[in-house]
């Protein structure tokens, strides 16, 4: 027992090495939806309560269209690793790894019908 | 590893008996407003996929997105939105190493609460003009 160096104690231990890039992707995200969000707000929320030909045209254009898809893509990623970093800190166990998954695939799912709904207006 | 004794070791005190302050307020808003953004995403998503799909199920989504409670939703959504926003920049600053004073910490702290509500009541008042 004694013989155990420190090293020894402490190796296995910690983040396994991927909380860095974790969190490098959350700063990319946030970065990149820190610019999105000005210009998603004031193309979607206009769009509100108008008629339902006017928003199908509206999102057929190139600009609305593209900064609402870079916008679900973007917002679900965030989310997706953000959601990671919550339930890392308060669930345990194989509660977390079916919270994870849970988490990834509901973000997935997500993006993939916001993107399906602007193709399908924008096609 | 059988020399580390995992039983009978002192626990930090938690969150709940220390006094709230805005360095810890802020900081748990941050993260509630960025989950519960998840609820806005998703009616985005829906009021989306039902304009992709007919006017029947733009009609239903859009009215209750637009109805007094989903305006009071998305206004309070708008302000989730602008919190995170905010709180999320003060992170990239922090990254970058400036301001880690307690000091500064509570400053930017109120910044955050104090201009996500005046930022909500400006981009409020932009959508109204704009629609």
């Amino acid at each position: 027992m004694a013989y155990l160096t420190d090293r020894k104690r402490a190796e296995g231990l910690g983040s396994a090495k991927e909380g860095t890039h974790h969190h490098w992707l959350m700063m990319v995200s946030s970065a990149s939806l820190a610019v999105l969000t000005p210009f998603f707000l004031f193309t979607f929320a206009p769009m509100l309560g108008k008629p339902h030909a006017d928003v199908v045209a509206y999102f057929g254009q190139p600009f609305p269209a593209i900064i609402t898809a870079l916008m679900i893509a973007a917002t679900f990623m965030h989310f997706k690793n953000g959601v990671q970093a919550l339930i890392e800190d308060y669930v345990h166990g194989v509660a977390r790894k079916i919270a994870i998954i849970g988490t990834i695939c509901l973000s997935y799912v997500a993006a993939a019908t916001g993107l399906f709904a602007i193709a399908r207006m924008a096609l | 590893m059988p020399d580390v004794n995992r039983g009978n070791r002192p626990l930090s005190p938690h969150l709940t008996i220390y006094r709230p302050q805005i360095t810890s307020i802020s900081s748990i808003l941050t993260r509630i407003t960025g989950n519960a953004l998840l609820l806005s995403a998703l009616l985005v998503v829906w009021w989306l996929l039902a304009a992709a799909t007919s006017p029947s199920a733009f009609a239903l989504a859009d009215g209750i997105l637009t109805s007094i409670f989903g305006k009071l939703v998305l206004v309070l959504s708008l302000w989730g939105l602008c919190y995170h926003l905010l709180a999320g920049l003060r992170h990239l600053y922090w990254d970058t190493g400036g301001s880690m004073e307690i000091v500064w910490a509570e400053k930017l702290g109120w910044a955050c609460v104090i201009g996500s509500v005046v930022l909500t009541a400006i981009c409020v008042a932009i959508i109204w003009g704009i629609a």
